[in-house]
């Protein structure tokens, strides 16, 4: 019998659709291999059982009286927790959050309910998506099913460690300097921002407006493709939402073509100090499309080197008002609530004691930033490096239709390495923060393991905004292409757990 | 500080020149919240007109109310502003448990209307109040404090919140600093809160009811010696709810601002809370520090940019001003001044007006409106526009009063039944009896009756003394029950003793 835990979306999909399988009885595998691995990895949160196999029940019933199913349908999925469910815990990784029961679901959750998509439960992520390890979850880190004692990256970990430890063939992720990419590099898994703008915010809970875009993880290209179209495309309720159709991202996915494409290498990304081994994988990679019919040419954009410090001003800013509705009056954790505090003391008790370490950080950060006096200096400063970071990408995609590089400058690294030295976290967003700022589709792909420590190294693309299809051509025909060379795909290079 | 221990007000201007500064909150009448579609329904219970989006929860998201955005367009048009071509929403960020999000979605350097001004009369004169800005915000929740001596939040035992009102819309006006208005300073305020609150009525974006904080008043005030131009330190006198108020509260900073001054002191930048019972401020919060709102561009909305061309078809849709209208209104009536200012004081110029367009003369509509229904308003203690009696039904009263069908005595009966309940004035002279007797007839009779009682009187008349005809003129409209139309009788009378009226 085929385990179907192994199966790709599309072929879940087929398989329920067929009548091969039934969706209750992918649901029940899935949740087996939860109980059977996720101890070790701790990639949920919360695990919605009965909520799964209601799902996945109601699927089996359309089936039954004859109701066509969408391309997805049946098949189960790990929702990163910062999006609302109805009726089922978010805490957003915090403290403040927990045991908060959302009154309603986030677009994105309502999407995937409406395609018949089983949603398994809620993954493990840094505290409101602040960090790249997923260690600042205040339920505890979550190991990569790589090596457990190492990071699967950050914030959006647990959804990549759900995907490579087969607990989910497909996950979604929020992506505000990496989120998404990073994960998917340092797991060997599949992961896409979709141009900002592309998928609804409604219902995801926000860390920095004018950066988060949610997006689809996957084991394979197609897998975030069929996602993709499933969750994207204009929604009322979001007025940053773009009112467009969405790219034809399956249909590229399928094409898998790079022939008579041009290919940008970032100049300024090339001989930063990142590992060898993620240096050698992405020279190899950039061989690769050339030898797949790509043009390649070097492209300068100058401004990306100061990407990183305007992130973490306009990141910390926008989060410092965000995060202000979280004063204990509403929803959430209350401490203090005694008779012999004041409202005030309060809420500073409940944010004191509500928040972790660097969401504080960032809070305080923000909050100077935009401080009058200082306001012009930083969040204003920063916003014109924005604004030159985008003129900069116009500049190159008038040469180039995508843009690559590694998609972070280590593998993952071991839990614990990083928590107290900020600025090294930080770093490893270092290549992907720029589309954030300019609002580009990005997406990693795995391109092999580095040699010095056997552990996967992503691919980044990167497209302009509104041609997220190009991102599926490309990394569509990489993962042909490499998984043709490694004769298998790379996940099962990965240890058994 | 009682008014008793302030230099006179005529002494505050004898050395100082007052400068103002008004901000007004307007609440749009939206159906729904400016930022998500809860209703607005005023008076609903506690918490029920709330979503996750008002309420700020983790997730939610704003979308802009186009009907808000017209209003605001409109309202800046009417106030003579120019339109930005694109302007973007602000956040104010600040914690207070009323404010869901802990910072209030606003306009901050980039206001959806700017340099306007309106013109208000005063003591018969105009008056110029330049407009600095005009800008679109969400109202705050409701705090109530409760097992504190006052309502405030100081020595609350627990608050209770409503967050019905967290999201409705407001556009907040503020004017330029008003100078020059000297001694009328008082008087220019409470005008042009006045001529705000009809501009906007005549718009139909808000009800602006100031009792129900519909509409909400900051006066700023300070004062420098005559003959400067530096302005000094200014209080702020929040929520002014009434027109009263407002003239009240600024005579008195003006005159508390002077006796500080007098005295060598200084004026504290503060917030003061304004008292209707004795009519003095105090003061509220001292800001040790400008409160930093942190400012920045709203990330959650895209900018608004009203195209040209809907701006202007906008601009087509607005009311005649509200001072041209009384001006054009008082010429077409024949009122004097005098007359004109009751009217409007009374809130009977839109009674009046509709009683017109229905069919009365303009004198027969304002007579009944300033006159009977005026008094009976009055002695029920209730407006004018909530009398049990529509301008239709007075414009009808009216035109039988011109056919002659009734005369004023029978007029005020037949106003007085519609008031009753008894239905439409036709219905009421029907039920009561109360139409003028005008069957020839039966008038004749009464005349010739009237007659032979009265010998005496009627060779009185024979012999030319007209004037005595009123003596048989009682007699017959008694005898009418007063349903008779005292001019034709008259006639009657003249034309049987033969002599010519
Ligand atoms: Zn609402």
């Amino acid at each position: 019998m085929t385990d179907l835990t192994r199966l790709t979306a599309a072929q879940t999909a087929e398989a329920v659709a067929s009548g091969e399988s039934s969706a209750v009885e992918v649901a029940q595998a899935h949740l087996n291999r939860i109980d059977a691995v996720d101890e070790k990895v701790r990639a949920f949160l919360h695990v919605d059982r009965e909520g799964a196999l209601a799902a996945a029940r109601s699927v089996d019933e359309r089936r039954a009286r004859g109701e066509r199913l969408g391309p997805l349908a049946g098949v189960p999925l790990a929702l990163k927790d910062i999006f609302t469910t109805k009726g089922v815990p978010t805490t957003v990784g915090s403290r403040i959050l927990r045991g908060w029961v959302p009154p309603y679901d986030a677009t994105v959750t309502r999407r995937l309910k409406e395609a018949g998509v089983v949603i398994l439960g809620k993954t493990n992520m840094d505290e409101f998506a602040m960090g790249s390890s997923t260690e600042n979850s205040a339920f505890g880190p979550t190991g990569n099913p790589w090596d457990l004692t190492r990071i699967p990256g950050g914030s959006g970990g647990g959804s990549s460690a759900a995907l490579a430890s087969y607990q989910a063939p497909l996950a979604i992720g929020t992506d505000t300097g990496g989120s998404i990419r990073q994960p998917a590099a340092v797991t060997g898994t599949v992961g896409v921002k979709p141009t900002y703008g592309g998928v609804s915010r409604y219902g995801m809970v926000a860390f920095s407006s004018s950066l988060d875009q949610g997006g689809p993880c996957a084991r394979t290209v197609l897998d975030a493709a069929l996602l993709h179209e499933v969750m994207a495309g204009h929604d009322p309720l979001d007025s940053t939402s773009i009112d467009a159709p969405v790219p034809p991202v399956v249909e590229a996915a399928r094409r898998a073509d790079v022939r008579g494409m041009r290919i940008g290498v970032v100049k300024e990304f090339v001989g930063q100090d990142y590992q060898a081994g993620v240096k050698e994988r992405f020279t190899e990679a950039v061989e690769l499309l050339r030898e797949l019919g790509a043009e390649v040419l070097e492209i300068s954009c100058p401004s990306f080197t100061y990407a990183l410090p305007a992130y973490y001003l306009i990141a910390p800013s926008e989060a410092s008002s965000n995060l202000a509705r979280f004063d204990a009056m509403r929803y959430g954790l209350r401490v203090g609530d005694d008779g012999t505090h004041s409202a005030e003391e309060v809420t500073a008790l409940t944010r004191e004691a509500g928040f972790g370490p660097e969401v504080k950080r960032r809070i305080m950060l923000g909050t100077y930033a935009l401080s009058s006096g200082y306001y012009d200096a930083y969040y204003g400063q920063a916003q014109k490096v924005r604004t030159v970071v985008t003129r900069d990408f116009a500049a190159a995609f008038e040469q180039v239709d995508v843009l690559v590089s590694p998609t972070t400058p280590t593998t993952a690294f071991p839990i614990g390495e990083r928590v107290d030295d900020p600025m090294a976290m930080y770093l490893a967003d270092l290549f992907t923060i720029p589309a954030n700022l300019a609002g580009n589709a990005a997406m990693s792909v795995p391109c092999g393991l580095a040699r010095e420590d056997g552990l996967p190294v992503g691919l980044q693309i990167i497209a302009p905004t509104m041609a997220d299809d190009r991102l599926y051509r490309v990394g569509g025909a990489v993962e042909a292409a490499f998984t043709a060379r490694w004769g298998h795909p790379l996940l099962e290079e990965a240890p058994a757990l | 500080m009682s008014v008793m221990d302030l230099v006179s007000y005529q002494d505050a201007l004898a050395s100082y020149d007052p400068v103002m500064g008004l901000e007004v909150h307007v609440e749009l009448g939206t159906r729904t919240k400016m930022f998500c579609g809860c209703a607005t329904t005023f008076g609903a219970p506690p918490n029920s007109q709330v979503c996750p989006t008002c309420l700020g929860m983790p997730g939610s998201l704003p979308v802009v109310n186009a009907v808000a955005v017209e209003s605001a367009i409109r309202i800046g048009l009417a106030l003579n502003c120019e339109i930005a071509e694109r302007c973007r929403f602000a956040r104010k960020n600040y914690f207070y448990p009323d404010m869901p999000k802990n910072y209030q979605i606003s306009q901050y350097d980039e206001p959806i209307a700017f340099n306007g001004y309106l013109d208000v009369e005063v003591d018969g004169g105009t008056f110029r109040v330049e407009i600095e800005r005009a800008h679109m915000e969400e109202d705050t929740g409701k705090s109530t404090h409760v097992g504190g001596a006052t309502g405030r939040i100081h020595g609350a035992e627990h608050s209770l919140l409503d967050y019905n009102r967290a999201g409705i819309p407001l556009i907040e006006i503020v004017t330029k600093p008003i100078e020059g208005a000297g001694a009328r300073a008082p008087e220019v305020a409470r005008a042009y809160v006045a001529e705000l609150r009809e501009l906007i009525r005549a718009l139909g974006v808000s009800e602006a009811r100031m009792e129900l904080g519909q509409m909400r008043c900051d006066a700023n005030l300070s004062l420098r010696p005559l003959g400067t131009t530096r302005f000094g330190t200014r209080s702020e006198t929040k929520n002014v709810n009434s027109l009263r108020s407002v003239e009240r509260a600024v005579r008195f900073e003006i005159q508390r601002h002077a006796t500080v001054l007098g005295e060598g002191g200084t004026i504290v930048q503060e917030t003061r809370h304004f008292h209707e019972d004795d009519g003095t401020t105090t003061p509220g919060r001292v800001k040790e520090e400008a409160e930093d709102y942190r400012y920045f561009p709203e990330p959650d909305l895209v900018p608004v940019a009203p195209a040209r061309a809907y701006v202007e078809e906008l601009r087509g849709t607005l009311p005649e001003p509200p001072r041209e209208r009384r001006q054009r209104l008082q010429a077409e009536w024949g009122a004097s001044d005098h007359e004109m200012r009751s009217a409007h004081n009374a809130g009977a110029v839109e009674l009046i007006v509709a009683t017109v367009e229905a069919g009365a003369r303009p004198d027969a509509a304002r007579k009944w409106w300033m006159g009977e229904l005026a008094r009976r308003a009055n002695e029920d203690g209730v407006e004018l526009s909530e009398l049990a009696i529509t301008p239709v039904q007075v414009a009808r009263v009216a035109t039988l009063v011109a056919e002659g069908s009734l005369n004023d005595k029978l007029a005020r009966q037949v106003i007085e039944g519609v008031l009753a309940g008894e239905g439409d004035p036709d219905t009421v002279v029907e039920a009561r009896g109360l139409k003028v007797v005008s069957d020839e007839g039966a008038l004749g009779a009464a005349v010739d009756e009237a007659i032979a009682a009265n010998p005496g009187v009627a060779d009185k008349i024979r012999g030319g003394k007209v004037a005595a005809a009123g003596a048989l003129v009682g007699a017959v409209m008694k005898a009418t029950r007063g349903q008779a139309d005292a001019a034709r009788v008259k006639e009657l009378i003249l034309q049987r003793l033969g002599v010519s009226g």
